[in-house]
């Protein structure tokens, strides 16, 4: 990766975890309703696969925690955050949430919120790939404790039997809500589980952005020269509770040290100040400048936006006007 | 034949429009269950015509997924009661997308499921789950009655982009009946009168309009009561004209349902005519249910459980006190 590329990474992930962080606070000021999951201390996942892939191009599908895989797709931060604030500028246009997050002009085809929920749609969107012929591939993010859903083993299997172009990122941040993952699964390497299935899989360091752009890049270039599906587990951890619901009480003081000093952004400043292509200072004028960008333009956009018509509740619900419905209506 | 309408409408979708699929169990090389897709698998090939593992909630899901892309999946489930396990993908994903994308994505996916009571299948292979699809905003329901609307219906309902839940029954695919020659397309909302009447309506649907069609015949010949057969083709959005309309000119209301009566479509149609048309009404509205257990194998016994065209006749005499 070049320099150029890993500092305008350091800035993009930078701005993801001010970008969340601003998300609970507006969330304490009751700006954001609903469910709220946060991705702070699992950014290299997200910011790594993708820059191994061809956002725009290829399809991204997740689960709620949804904010920042849509904007490395190419969302607009101020239309997500308006999307949060359930503005009709909103991604959505204020029928999602935090847990909908849609745009599918950058092919960013949804957060869902049943856990598990995607691993059929993704394959199902693969199926789509594969029947119009282009080079394009799906790429699903979940955590750990979805692939404890039979959706996971129900879509391995379809996709290694159709040979389907899907990778499964699997982002292993150890707990399924409030329960570590070796009180909920008999199998802790997620990877090996499938080894069942016949696909290729890997482990990987999830803090460093740079190991997992390399990991997934060699999973890519699988899953788009028509090789089926990949599976890549990537080692993480989530700094807050799993919703702003979550006391997150059931981790260790100790534990959240020692995964904070593996944190993902100042991994990455460190590594490019050591080799001498960024100072110290540079990189706190660029988190000024994010941190205006954040309140100046996120914000003020989100705040500033009208709310849905009420008159238009009943929108979005059918298709509008389709013909056959009425039927009668000769090809 | 039933089937060979639905085979028909099947062979038609596939031909007209590439992206047409079709997936489940058993619907490939051994050509369905109910034969609906017999002998497609040879003439489109596997990739359109796809035997699916046992694994509905996971097969719907991806049928969803596909249709994201424009893919437009006709997914037949073998047992209406195999649907429960696919609940998650109907109604959490197909159902809701379009909403809660605001409008940028929407399923239009057909699911094809024979719902009903055969013969001594026991409780779990008798569920009718007409009345759960029917619950859910963002999901069409139709259940064709007779061939010439399995024909159509399954050939909007690939078209429209919304999802689709077709709701048969186990007991119909072998029933004749006419189908134009020429392509028809039939409405998914609406309602038919299949037997004009000015005495009392009688509301069915699917299997059930067949018993209220035998009932009227009794009731006419043997009571001089002339019934209206009003076929609830479509169960979501009901038509609530076509029920208003009928009540109007009969001014009494008979539903009747293979279902266990709560949460069904007879309480449902009893609100809707309580809300269009209550002063029309010369009595209190009734309905002929089946009984509240599950569905039990011995053959005296699943009798016992399920409506019949004899409830119906009787429910209507005492109607009039006759």
């Amino acid at each position: 990766m070049k320099d150029a590329d890993k500092k305008r990474l350091l800035r993009e992930m930078l701005f993801a975890r001010r970008f969340e962080e601003r998300c609970y606070e507006a969330y304490v000021e009751r700006n954001i309703g609903g469910f709220l999951h946060l991705y702070p201390g699992e950014e290299a996942c997200a910011f790594g696969v993708l820059e191994a892939a061809r956002v725009g191009h290829d399809y991204v599908i997740t689960s709620y925690r949804d904010h920042v895989h849509a904007i490395k797709s190419g969302s607009d931060p101020k239309e997500v955050m308006a999307e949060l604030f359930a503005r009709e500028t909103g991604v959505s246009k204020g029928r999602g949430g935090s847990m909908h997050i849609f745009d599918v002009k950058h092919r960013f085809m949804g957060g869902y919120a049943l856990v598990g929920g995607p691993f059929p749609l993704a394959a199902g969107i693969a199926k789509g790939i594969q029947m119009q012929g282009g080079d394009e591939i799906c790429i699903c993010f979940l955590g750990d404790a979805a692939n404890n859903q039979g959706t996971f083993h129900e879509s391995l299997n379809m996709a290694k039997l159709w040979n389907l172009p899907v990778l499964y990122v699997c982002e292993n941040n150890l707990y399924g809500i409030g329960t570590r993952i070796d009180r909920s699964t008999a199998v802790l390497d997620q990877y090996k589980r499938v080894s069942g299935y016949n696909i290729p899989s890997a482990q990987e360091d999830g803090q460093d952005v740079e190991l997992v752009y390399k990991a997934a890049t060699k999973a890519i270039r699988h899953v788009r020269s028509g090789k089926g599906p990949y599976f890549l587990e990537l080692m993480t951890y989530r700094y807050r509770g799993h919703s702003m619901s979550d006391s997150n009480a059931y981790r260790a003081k100790k534990e959240e040290r020692m995964w904070s000093g593996r944190d993902p952004v100042i991994m990455l400043r460190d590594r490019l100040i050591k080799d001498g292509k960024l100072t110290l200072k540079e990189y706190k004028e660029m988190d000024t400048e994010v941190l205006d960008e954040i309140e100046g333009e996120v914000i003020r956009f989100a705040t500033e936006s009208p709310e849905p018509d009420v008159a238009e509740v009943e929108k979005y619900v059918l298709a509008e006007n389709d013909p056959w419905v009425r039927g009668g209506v000769a090809s | 034949m039933y089937w060979e309408a639905l085979r028909r409408a099947h062979d038609e979708e596939l031909a007209n429009d590439p992206m047409v699929i079709v997936m489940g169990e058993d619907i490939g090389v051994a050509g369905g269950t109910y034969k609906a897709t017999s002998g497609l698998y040879k003439k489109y090939g596997e990739a359109r015509v796809i035997d699916t593992p046992i694994s509905e909630n996971g097969y719907t899901g991806l049928g969803i997924g596909a249709s994201f892309l424009g893919v437009r999946p006709i997914i037949e489930i073998m047992s209406v009661n195999f649907a429960w396990l696919a609940m998650d993908q109907i109604f959490n994903t197909a159902a809701k997308v379009r909403y809660m994308s605001g409008g940028q994505l929407e399923a239009p996916v057909v699911i094809r499921s024979p719902g009903g009571t055969a013969h001594q299948l026991g409780s779990q292979h008798s569920a009718r789950m007409e009345k759960v699809f029917m619950g859910i905003a963002g999901l069409r329901v139709v259940t064709p009655s007779n061939p010439r609307q399995a024909y159509g219906m399954l050939k909007s309902a690939v078209r429209c982009n919304d999802p689709v839940f077709i709701n048969e029954h186990e007991l119909m695919y072998n029933m004749k009946g006419e189908v134009p020659d020429e392509e028809y397309f039939h409405p998914l909302e609406g309602s038919e009168v299949v037997r004009p009447g000015r005495d009392v309506t009688l509301f069915g649907y699917n299997i059930s309009v067949h018993w209220c069609l035998q009932a009227a015949g009794e009731l006419a010949k043997h009571h001089g009561i002339e019934a209206e057969v009003v076929d609830l083709f479509a169960l979501s959005p009901l038509d609530r004209a076509g029920i208003r309309d009928s009540v109007s000119r009969t001014h009494r209301a008979v539903i009747v349902e293979e279902a266990e009566p709560a949460v069904g479509v007879g309480s449902e149609v009893m609100a809707i005519i309580n809300e269009e048309c209550f002063f029309e009404l010369d009595a209190a509205p009734v309905r002929v249910s089946a009984l509240n257990v599950p569905i039990p194998y011995n053959h005296g016994l699943e009798k016992a459980a399920l409506p019949n065209p004899q409830d119906v006749v009787a429910a209507v005499r005492k109607m009039f006190g006759v």
